[in-house]
């Protein structure tokens, strides 16, 4: 299948107050591949993960998802095929109950009550949220919040899923838990993290950008043992692959 | 109370309405008409009505003991705001100084009685308002607006007021906790921190709004926040909006307090 393709093609980023985000990225990530994003602070991950469902718009360059290319008219149609999970849920998270909020994609794209009804279930039981359904979101835990904000965007069925820093608030169980339905998702991922164990278990692949520019391409295995690479870009080995 | 249990004290309202009872359970729409119709009566009496008044305490005291509500609860809430009741009122013995004669021969001016009427109708209406919203909770009220008509601007406005409230809260607490680890004594808390405070706090609230509009996007938002059905209308409704007319009709309109007062004192000559 070729309609979940995402390509960037020297795409540049310049943010209102001058700073340049992005200096020409560039990669091709095809149906069903499971990629990492990793580096330092600053390097632009979360800048180009906004890219992709058109929250910002390259300043230079061609962002292609699928058949489409990313302007400003194609914007609503590829937030239907690109669900992103944003970094803080509180963001996210901006409807009274938690059913509504994981009601809201759905009604958006319009279907109808029974439909909404079945979505809803399905992916607050997807991330094992049934029993909040009711709860307004100021009184649940920071776990609970990113699995609700993941059923949320899950709920609209999107082709491919993008996430920044999806583990950030998690106690280790829920990472874990986090980690396990991550790869159960068979969609086009991008994670942008930290945290390296995690995208050692659910990427095979891995982009190292620096500096608005993608530095390193390659199998995860590869590029996460390689500590020189990594500690150029603040980071350092997974702990899973540390020998004591 | 410091910052902190001030802000988890917020939330209590809301808990509330978790509450399953006759009053919970209407459907939402009906106790928004049947607040707003006894808001409008009770405002709707002469500036010098005070005893016809009293009858329509009864509608707050039905729907926090049906809806097992603590009169406490309610009571701390209605005097946190009675200073703005109290300084629109406190100027009226002052300034109407006609004197007007109360029974068992005393006489007060005038001024006293408007002022007891403002109190009055002061805790008739933020208590009943109070009690809406801890018996439907907030969202739900915002929900029957918008079904009986309410622009969705207006609605969404309100939605969100509330969804941010607590975040917003917890922002600001951060914040001064912040500053009260960093503070020893009277240095760090003048005015002029607080100024700044307060700025980094708007700055923070606009770079979030930017991104919860964003994540709106991300889901398709077009100007109307979209509503799932699910009201309906029983017969306990229709019951209770029947009774509730019946009850304002009456005691609006006929001075039944007035009557009872005369019953009483005749049989006290």
């Amino acid at each position: 299948m070729s309609h979940h393709i995402i390509e960037f093609r020297d795409v540049l980023f310049r943010y209102p107050d001058g700073t340049e985000a992005l200096k020409g990225i560039n990669f091709r990530i095809t149906h069903g591949e499971s990629v990492g994003i990793v580096g330092a602070n600053g390097a632009g991950k979360s800048t180009l993960l906004l890219h992709l469902n058109g929250c910002l718009l390259p300043a230079a360059g061609t962002v292609t998802i699928g058949d489409l290319t990313l302007a400003a008219e194609t914007r609503r149609q590829l937030r239907r095929k690109v669900g992103v999970v944003f970094q803080n849920p509180d963001d996210q998270l901006f409807m009274p109950t938690v059913f509504e909020d994981v009601a809201f994609g759905p009604l958006n794209i319009g279907l109808n009550d029974r439909q909404v009804r079945e979505r809803v279930h399905w992916a607050l039981g997807m991330v094992g949220c049934l029993d909040l359904w009711d709860k307004p979101p100021h009184h649940l835990s920071a776990g609970q919040k990113s699995a609700v904000a993941i059923a949320a965007v899950m709920a609209m069925e999107p082709d491919i899923l993008a996430m920044d820093e999806p583990a950030a608030n998690l106690d280790p169980r829920s990472r874990r838990s986090l980690i396990g339905l991550l790869k159960t998702f068979r969609h086009t991922k991008l994670i942008a993290s930290h945290d390296l164990d995690l995208i050692l278990d659910v990427c095979e692949r891995c982009l190292v950008v620096r500096d608005g520019r993608v530095v390193a391409d390659g199998p995860s295995a590869a590029i996460l043992s390689d500590a020189p690479l990594l500690e150029e870009n603040n980071l350092e080995l997974p702990l899973s692959l540390h020998r004591r | 109370m410091t910052f902190d249990e001030r802000y988890f004290n917020i939330g209590r309202l809301d808990r509330l309405s978790y509450g399953d009872s006759f009053i919970h359970r209407l459907d939402p729409r009906t106790k928004v008409i049947a607040t707003i119709l006894f808001l409008f009566t009770v405002v709707s009496f002469p500036k010098y009505e005070v005893v016809a008044l009293a009858p329509f305490f009864l509608f707050p005291i039905l729907l926090m003991t049906l809806g097992g509500i603590s009169l406490r609860f309610i009571a701390l809430k209605v005097l946190m705001v009675s200073p703005f009741a109290i300084l629109i009122g406190i100027f009226n013995p002052l300034f109407d100084t006609q004197t007007v004669t109360i029974g068992f021969g005393t006489s007060i001016s005038a001024g006293w009685i408007s002022f007891a009427a403002i109190l009055v109708k002061f805790t008739l209406t933020v208590s009943t308002a109070l009690l809406l919203v801890a018996t439907t909770s907030f969202p739900g009220v915002c929900q029957a607006l918008r079904r009986l008509g309410c622009p969705a601007i207006f609605v969404t406005q309100l939605l969100f007021l509330y969804r941010y409230l607590f975040v917003l809260a917890e922002e600001a607490m951060r914040i001064v906790r912040a500053r009260d680890l960093r503070c020893f004594g009277r240095q760090g808390r003048g005015v002029k921190i607080f100024a700044r405070l307060v700025g980094t706090l708007l700055v923070r609230s606009l770079d979030r709004a930017e991104r919860i509009y964003r994540a709106m996007l991300s889901r398709g938002f077009a100007g109307d926040i979209p509503r799932l059905g699910g009201f309906r209308l029983r017969s306990a409704d229709l019951a209770f909006a029947a009774a509730m007319a019946l009850f304002l009709v009456t005691f609006r309109f006929f001075p039944l307090t007035e009557e009872f007062g005369r019953f009483a004192q005749e049989l006290w000559r």
